[in-house]
């Protein structure tokens, strides 16, 4: 068994002399160093790193590893970040040197394997997205977001158009405002209504000749589907604004609706959400975007093209591109991964995917929502939103304290405090892997922490490895490396 | 299909339980015309036993650097990855985690980027580091948003021509919409212009951005171009190779205040570039002003020593359009793969690998430029990269090259006209004398058959340089 005992730190272990043999002697003539280089350009001594035998390292990291929760390890219901299963199969294929000796610069003769796979998700991802182009560059959702900004600025310049606002519903992700402020837009805020979805009229209200793009996320960050969503790209689209998807919840409606059915013109997928890339403790992911054809020549380039006589290339001859946002061609690892997924899944497994998340929510809302009310009630789609205001009223529990009680019963806590409409928000995605007896436990630890002593669960979690960290000192006195 | 967990009859039980008679009237809400009508027209389903034929035969017809030997480099490099690496990173705990927004249950995560965070620190010389950006040029366009924020200068960002073009490309592509303007300036000789860099800067810039060793291999001035930078007030932005770290000077010697860098050669594979490991690190004055997240350390309510994310007023979920970046999801796990990378290799694992490739490097070079027709185009201190000038056209040479079995170069034609006829050449650790040897008899070989092959009239420099000047 392991011990949850935090291991010292690397630098604590260290012992003058010990080391690992990794690397051969060198095996060309030897040249004095500064024959090669001179000596102002070289260090007076080897940087100080941490000297360890591979053992310590070996045991350093895997006692670390022990003291993580994770979806491998336990039930994982943390709300917008789609923590489903991530399966073996796409570890061992991502194995393969056919992917990870593969250098980005290689001849394209040599790469027809990959571009082919890349091709392909291209494709599957407009079909999914019903757009018409898609750009694999951006290295996350908010990076997406960013290249998706920039596709709409540099559209709207060309046309001679200058428009200088973003607006964002108040229930949106932080991502979208920081994105609409890195591409140089003013971000407007539009409220959300009584029910949890975009207020129509302060909507039209805010909309104008200045609005460039809306982003609107739906399924929203409270659970719920937008059934506006036609309307309102009606309304943007007889201003000339171009409406945008976060997708991030797309979970819940592969297969069901498409965006590009629903009005929308651009969006970004993450695939290490929807399409299961392991989320390896804060990325890395992927942030695809696809955009209607009018928008397409302005992805950033390469993308990936095919001949006639069926071979594939990188085309960087892209004249009215925005440019690129990163460099090489994309996070590959993580989009290897999502074409694998879809690849196990197929039409009516996408489809399948959308329904179980959505029925798991349902399920669970259904079990919980007597004693933790959720304030835009309704049918959920893949998550839901509950709020713990009145526990919080009447005895001082707040959604911090049910998410840490959480952890001693052995399960990771949902998101908490977003989306910032919500007082004291719990945000739980259970997603489509997880099975009912799953769910029914989790319903029922949520409910006997609400019937605990709100004195135990002030001072929980009490059974993980460290109690509850003093945040305001590591911020107040911040130490951030160890000296 | 394959990872849903429930049964026919749980399902039948759970439409029940919440009134619904159908998977179809979960999305009853949904208007009717805006469903889809027919099924998505993407591929069918594989079993994982067909998933793996596939993909398996889509693989096989690679040939990257298992299959031809790599000289392969500009910002990505086949260095040696030690197993436990793999071994250790490949943990479902770390693996299958997210963002440790539970310090109580992510101390794993937590201290392990703390540590990572420790060991840039101690690799660059800075005073902070933060948690991972997502590649080396996503860092510097970071980096000079940063200084943009720290100086308030608004005017313009001066960067060497040296720098990777599409690290340049991304600052551009950052700024198009934005107040400053991108200076270049240019490097002839294959290191930047100092003077020139210096009269470019102005009391406006808030940057000066320069890569050491940069982007042709070779070392700047980094003690002058900082120099230069800080006269006028500017901060001076470095991109580094973290693995030159083990040999060269660290940044902090020479003054530099923000360092970036990509990490893709700490232990982290090729992969067609990417996910790759975007560094930052800077003087501890700025850590307000850092992109990303950082993690810190702490105590616990019983006053053990751990670590939570710390100084999250600065990220997008609190501050929102005031935050200093928009990154969320970052690249965690590439970090735990350097981190892990470091501590097995060690200082002087790491000075191995740094020294194997720049003496390797050094022979290659000298073995190159003897081959008749190929001559160095930039003579002068570099690190594990160099650049070649042929008599020949690069594409065909580098073709041939590649038919006998080598990964030879890369041809800068596609980065910069006035560079058609050059090739740039990398050299790691793993690369063996004998592999060296037989890169220059493949050269040779291919030489001699495409002079042989050519009229007299077409041979020489490609008529593209004729543009020389004119980028
Ligand atoms: C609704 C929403 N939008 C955008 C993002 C940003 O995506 P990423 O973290 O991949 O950059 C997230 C993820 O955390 C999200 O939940």
């Amino acid at each position: 068994m392991y011990k949850l005992v935090q291991p010292p730190l690397l630098f604590e272990s260290s012992r003058p002399g010990r080391a690992t043999a990794v690397l051969p002697a060198c095996d060309v003539p030897e040249r004095p160093l500064d024959e090669l280089i001179p000596r102002e350009f070289l260090r007076q001594e080897p940087p100080p790193l941490p000297e360890l035998g591979e053992l310590d390292v070996v045991r350093h990291y895997t006692n670390l590893s022990t003291l993580n929760m994770s979806i491998d390890s336990n039930f994982y219901p943390l709300g917008s970040c789609t923590m489903k299963y991530n399966p073996k199969r796409n570890e061992r294929m991502a194995a393969l040197p056919g992917l990870w000796a593969q250098h980005p610069y290689q001849d394209e003769r040599t790469l027809q394997g990959l571009l082919a796979i890349l091709y392909d998700l291209q494709e599957i991802l407009a079909e999914i997205a019903g757009l018409d182009a898609v750009s694999l560059q951006p290295a996350a959702g908010a990076q997406g977001e960013l290249t998706a900004l920039l596709v709409a600025a540099r559209y709207f310049r060309e046309r001679g158009e200058s428009r200088g606002q973003v607006l964002i519903p108040d229930s949106a992700h932080g991502t979208n405002p920081a994105s609409a402020h890195l591409s140089g837009f003013e971000a407007v805020t539009i409220k959300s209504d009584g029910r949890g979805l975009v207020d129509l009229a302060d909507f039209k209200a805010k909309l104008s000749d200045q609005s460039a793009v809306f982003m609107m996320t739906n399924p929203n960050t409270v659970g719920l589907f937008d059934p506006q969503i036609r309307e309102i790209a009606d309304l943007l689209h007889a201003k000339g604004g171009l409406l945008y998807l976060d997708g991030a919840n797309m979970n819940a409606i592969l297969g069901i609706v498409r965006p590009g059915d629903m009005g929308v013109d651009l969006m970004h997928y993450n695939p290490h959400k929807t399409f299961s890339g392991p989320h390896g403790g804060g990325g890395p992911g992927a942030g695809p975007i696809a955009v209607r054809e009018h928008l397409a020549p302005y992805l950033p380039a390469p993308v990936v093209a095919r001949k006639a006589e069926g071979e594939y290339y990188l085309d960087h001859d892209r004249p009215h591109s925005i440019g690129r946002v990163r460099s090489f061609f994309g996070n590959t690892g993580v989009l290897f991964r999502a074409y694998c997924y879809i690849r196990s899944q197929g039409p009516a497994g996408l489809k399948r995917i959308a329904q179980h998340a959505v029925l798991n929510a349902n399920y669970l809302k259904a079990l919980v929502e007597d004693v933790y009310p959720v304030p835009y009630d309704g049918p959920c789609m893949h998550e839901f939103v509950a709020s713990a205001r009145a526990f919080a009223k009447e005895r001082g529990v707040r959604a911090t304290d049910i998410a840490k009680r959480l952890l001693d019963y052995n399960v990771h806590a949902p998101t908490i405090y977003f989306p910032l409409i919500i007082p004291e928000a719990l945000m739980v995605e259970p997603t489509e892997t997880e099975s009912r007896e799953t769910l029914e436990s989790f319903a029922e630890i949520l409910r006997a922490i609400a019937a605990e002593n709100p004195e135990l669960l002030h001072h929980a979690p009490h059974s993980t490895p460290i109690s509850r960290p003093d945040e305001v000192r590591a911020a107040k006195q911040p130490v951030l490396s160890w000296k | 299909m394959a990872y849903i967990a429930n049964t026919p009859d749980d399902e039948r039980i759970m439409l029940e339980r919440i009134g619904l008679e159908s998977l179809d009237d979960l999305f009853r809400h949904i208007p009717v015309e805006l469903r889809l009508k027919h099924p998505l027209d993407v591929p069918p389903a594989l079993s994982e036993l067909e998933l793996s034929q596939v993909i398996g035969d889509l693989t096989a017809r690679n040939q990257g650097a298992d299959q031809r030997v790599c000289f392969l480099g500009g910002g990505s490099f086949d260095h040696f990855i030690p197993a436990v690496v793999d071994q250790l990173a490949g943990r479902g705990e770390f693996f299958t985690a997210y963002t440790p927004y539970q310090p109580e249950a992510s101390q794993g995560t937590l201290q392990a980027v703390f540590e990572y965070q420790t060991l840039i620190c101690q690799l660059t010389g800075m005073e902070v580091s933060n948690s991972s950006l997502y590649d080396g040029a996503s860092a510097t366009a970071e980096a000079m948003l940063m200084a943009q924020a720290i100086t308030g200068r608004r005017g313009k960002i001066v960067v060497a021509e040296t720098v990777h073009p599409e690290y340049r490309q991304v600052l551009e592509t950052f700024l198009a919409c934005l107040e400053p303007r991108l200076e270049v300036v240019p490097g002839p000789t294959g290191v930047v212009d100092a003077p020139a860099l210096e009269a470019a800067i102005d009391g406006d810039t808030a940057a000066v951005v320069f890569q050491h060793p940069n982007f042709l291999g070779r070392l700047e001035d980094a003690r002058a171009l900082v120099a230069a930078a800080h006269a006028k007030g500017a901060l001076a932005i470095v991109v580094v190779d973290p693995v030159s770290l083990g040999l060269l000077a660290p940044p902090s010697t020479y003054g530099a205040d923000i360092v970036v860098g990509e990490g893709q050669s700490l232990g982290n594979p090729m992969s067609f570039g990417g996910p790759y490991l975007g560094i930052l690190a800077c003087r501890g004055e700025y850590v307000r002003k850092m992109p990303g997240r950082i993690v810190g350390e702490t105590v616990d309510r019983d006053g053990k020593r751990c670590w939570v994310l710390a100084l999250q007023t600065r990220e997008q979920h609190i501050r929102r359009e005031k935050a200093t970046s928009n990154i969320c999801t970052n690249q965690g796990l590439l970090a735990l793969r350097a981190a892990i990378y470091l501590a097995v290799m060690g200082p002087r694992g790491l000075k191995l690998a740094a020294e194997s490739s720049t003496r390797k490097a050094h022979y290659a070079a000298q073995r190159l430029a003897a081959v008749p027709g190929l001559e160095l185009a930039f003579p002068g201190p570099f690190f594990k990269e160099f650049v070649i000038r042929a008599n020949v056209n690069p594409q065909a040479l580098l073709a041939s090259v590649l038919g006998q079995g080598y990964h030879g170069g890369i041809a800068l034609g596609r980065f910069d006209r006035r560079l058609a006829d050059c090739i740039l050449v990398a050299v790691t650790e793993k690369r063996t004398s004998d592999e060296i040897d037989g890169l220059a008899r493949a050269y040779e070989h291919a030489i001699a058959d495409l002079t042989a092959a050519a009229p007299p009239g077409q041979r020489g420099k490609p008529q593209i340089l004729a543009s020389a000047g004119s980028k």
